[in-house]
């Protein structure tokens, strides 16, 4: 049910009479409906939902959760790389033959 | 991709997956209720970070899945018909009802297609004014406004030959549900971040508070589940039972407003029946009496419909978290993701599929970081 | 009615469409229609006026129901593919390249150098010509750029609404140099997996024109024909195992084939293989996942650890291998199943799917 990717908001318009937007989600470009942001502006990033705009991005709500996480849980170690979790593959599933 | 991929940086992943096991002490079962979510989680393997005593249950928050199965006969039944374009997400295509799904109808004739918005439904009408396009409204609370606004559209420029066939379901009425089943073991909730972005989540302070479970508005990439399950364990650590948006970036309390009045206007509440599970009274929407013009319920006569739900299919109990897929006699043998029997086969994260493809048994493989 | 096109060691004025006028008498059917299939004059007409132009030769007079070939060595390889593309054209080729590149690149898949294809088109009555006339220059194009000569082929007409515009089958046939044994039993724990380049280029190339799902993109289809790159990947490996084209359902299929056939574990690590960026922006808007979207340029190398670096290079140093990457290993464990090592270090087993992915809003 919930799908729903980042874009940019390359240009506004309107479309039978309904607001749209063109949005740059990072090498394509899609339009969708912009109805449900009455107050965003070009520059402005959407999540779309179904050719749907229906939330703001709030940036510096963003970066404040990414410093968030940047700062977490100071290790012993170092972590240079993504570990690599010991991994037992799942005994194989009783699916009956 | 901005503000997508920053939210999978692996290394981060493992610093919050470190956090969580220093933080648990003991058992804990919590419930995503959002398919999204569990699919960010089967596909990115976010519990395999988890320490064992923290058990995710995946919830019945997949439209594919819930979906009432006399729904889904309707729909067939409104596909097969041969002035009919059918357009539908993709997730419902192959979703079984009585004796066939949408896949089966189009190879049998029927004009099915798929769409990536509703939008698009109503484009079909415009250019095909000869056809009765027919669009298959299903979702959630995240998809219900993108539903409306293209009845409302179609409305508006008299698009005769658009109509809807809507199974809306909610989410508070499933959770509060959920909470009084005498078989519940869910203790906290992760609340589905973009239904949220839609509705707000003022809905959920009274659930916390009368079932006394940690509700967390969360995302759906790694980092934002993982945080989603850190804030949750942290409450549940501290006999908390509070609502928290950890998706601040996109969530705010009150929603998104204009989408919220234009539901108001073109929805109306109704009991809905959840596949598996039963009636949940005012777990879902309908058009409204002003749409009722629009209603494909009202303009193709499928009251004659009767279903018959495989008399082997417990998708419902798995849905709840009350069994496991594999305690299912059919897993495995007759209900297969080739010929499921149930919703919960079918969806790429329904339950039953996912412990299917991914060979999955009981309890997860746990990884401890060295 | 068959026809065999002669071999001519020149190839015929490269035609060039833009200039391409309908020559008398196509002119006067502006659209196929069921006389072409007929074996009469209209026939006769489509293959001296466009056909033979277009994929090689110059002669009517040597049409024959078969053609026979003289081929150096005794180990032939044959292959048929058919091709049912919607939409005919497409951003990076029409069904016309696909048709070459295909056939041609199963070949190359068993270590072959491809020698001939046959075509087969059956035409819908109504096709306009001018579609015709562009997919029939593309095959002839890519079979000249492959350096595959076009010798024998069919035409049939079919009535309006029983076809999908047109539908192709080529089949080929290559020759496998003495020693060569590529396949999927050979693989061995500790082998490595190479891919040559981005992947799902080709599928989405497709998605993007598929109406109800366009988007604006500069993705093109990877279309291309590969024997040239097989043959420098395997002068630089010549212990190479397995080669694999990840057509239909993508480098997880693909994969999830050689682990079965070979009954060995596969892992791919997930970030090392390369996306486009706006293939992974569109993968990410439908719910698609990237290792199950088609593609039509590239190969699968799976090759002995000793050789992987050369077998890299030998890859990058191709046109075709520029973005080659190492993505993955053979290993004891899970035999027969292909496992992704996910960002977040994580595992997920990777199946095959049942039937065509579509895009999805949960």
């Amino acid at each position: 049910m919930c799908l729903a990717v980042p874009g940019r908001i390359a240009e506004i318009f309107e479309d039978h009479g309904t607001r749209m937007a063109r949005l740059d989600f990072g090498g394509i470009h899609k339009t969708v409906c912009l109805a449900y942001l009455p107050d965003a502006v070009v520059g402005d990033y959407a999540i779309v939902h179904v050719g749907f705009a229906i939330s703001r991005i709030d940036e510096a709500s963003a970066q404040e959760t990414l410093r968030h996480f940047r700062e977490l849980g100071i290790l012993e170690e170092e972590l240079g790389e993504v570990a690599d979790h010991e991994y037992a593959p799942p005994p194989p599933c009783p699916i009956p033959s | 991709m901005k503000y997508l991929e920053e939210f999978r940086d692996g290394e981060i992943a493992q610093r919050i997956a470190a956090e969580i096991r220093q933080i648990t002490t003991r058992p804990w079962a919590i419930m995503e209720v959002c398919g999204g979510q569990t699919h960010s989680i089967l596909r990115n393997g976010i519990d395999q970070l988890l320490p064992p005593e923290i058990e995710l249950i995946h919830g019945p928050g997949c439209p594919v899945c819930v979906t009432p199965l006399e729904m889904i006969d309707k729909a067939l039944a409104i596909a097969a018909r041969p002035e009919v374009t059918f357009c539908s997400f993709g997730d419902m295509l192959r979703v079984p009802g009585t004796d066939r799904d949408l896949f089966r109808v189009k190879s049998e004739g029927g004009d099915v297609r798929v769409v990536y918005s509703p939008l698009d439904a109503v484009a079909l009408a415009r250019k095909h004014p000869e056809k009765q396009v027919v669009f298959f409204g299903i979702g959630f609370e995240t998809t219900a406004p993108a539903n409306a606004m293209a009845v409302h559209v179609a409305r508006r420029e008299g698009l005769r030959n658009f109509s809807m066939l809507v199974s809306h379901v909610l989410v508070p009425p499933a959770i509060d549900a959920i909470m009084r089943s005498p078989t519940n073991r869910v203790q906290a909730f992760l609340a589905a971040g973009h239904v949220c972005s839609v509705m707000g989540f003022w809905q959920y302070p009274p659930l916390a508070t009368q079932h006394r479970v940690p509700i967390v508005i969360t995302g759906f990439e790694p980092l934002d589940v993982l945080e989603g399950i850190r804030r949750t364990v942290r409450q549940l650590e501290a006999g908390d039972a509070r609502v928290e948006n950890a998706y601040e970036r996109v969530v705010t309390f009150d929603g998104n407003a204009p989408a919220q009045a234009l539901l108001e206007e073109v929805f109306a509440e109704t009991d809905r029946a959840w596949r598996g599970i039963g009636v949940i009274p005012k777990s879902g929407w309908r058009l409204s009496d002003a749409y009722a013009d629009y209603d494909a319920e009202h303009r193709f006569d499928v009251r004659d419909i009767r279903t018959v739900e495989s008399p082997r299919c417990r998708a419902g109990e798995v849905l709840q978290g009350s069994i496991k897929p594999t305690e299912c006699e059919a897993f495995g043998r007759e209900c297969t993701p080739r010929a499921p029997l149930g919703a919960t086969m079918v969806s790429s994260e329904g339950a039953c599929a996912a412990y299917f493809n991914y060979g999955r048994v009981v309890q997860l493989e746990r990884v401890v970081s060295a | 009615m068959s026809a065999v096109l002669p071999e001519t060691t020149a190839p015929a004025v490269t035609p060039s469409f833009d200039a391409w006028t309908c020559p008398m008498p196509l002119r006067d059917y502006p659209t196929i229609v069921l006389g072409h299939g007929g074996g009469g004059q209209l026939s006769a007409e489509l293959v001296e006026h466009l056909f033979l132009p277009a994929l090689g030769g110059a002669d009517p007079a040597a049409l024959a129901d078969s053609a026979v070939l003289t081929l150096p060595g005794s180990r032939i390889a044959y292959s048929t593919d058919s091709f049912v593309v919607r939409p005919l054209i497409f951003p990076g080729g029409s069904i016309g390249t696909l048709a070459v590149h295909g056939t041609v690149n199963d070949l190359a898949m068993s270590g072959a150098t491809p020698i001939a294809l046959s075509v087969g088109f059956i035409l819908e009555e109504g096709l306009p010509m001018a579609t015709l006339a562009r997919i029939v220059h593309d095959l002839g194009a890519a079979a000249r750029e492959a350096g595959v000569r076009i010798v024998t082929g069919d035409t049939k007409v079919v009535e309006r609404g029983h076809g999908d515009g047109i539908y192709i089958n080529t089949s080929g046939i290559g020759v496998v140099p003495p020693g060569r044994e590529i396949g999927p039993t050979r693989v061995s724990v500790g082998d490595v997996i190479l891919v040559s380049g981005t992947i799902g280029d080709h599928g989405m190339a497709i998605m993007s024109q598929r109406e109800g799902l366009e988007f604006e993109t500069t993705i093109q289809s990877d279309s291309a024909a590969l024997h040239t790159l097989v043959g420098a990947l395997l002068d630089a490996a010549p212990g190479t195992r397995a080669l694999r084209d990840p057509t239909r359902g993508g480098v997880a299929s693909s994969l999830n084939e050689i682990a079965r056939a070979s009954n060995i574990g596969l892992v791919v690590r997930e970030e090392a293989v390369p996306v486009r960026p706006a293939v992974r922006a569109a993968c990410e808007l439908l719910g698609l996942d990237p290792f199950f979207v088609a593609n039509e340029g590239k190969l699968l190398a799976i090759v002995p650890a000793a050789e992987a670096t050369a077998a890299l290079a030998a890859m990058h140093a191709h046109p075709l291998g520029r973005d080659a990457a190492i993505i993955g290993e053979a290993v004891d464990s899970h035999p027969g199943m292909l496992v992704g090592r996910t960002g977040i270090g994580a595992r997920r087993v990777i199946t095959m799917q049942i039937g065509e992915q579509l895009p999805r809003i949960c």
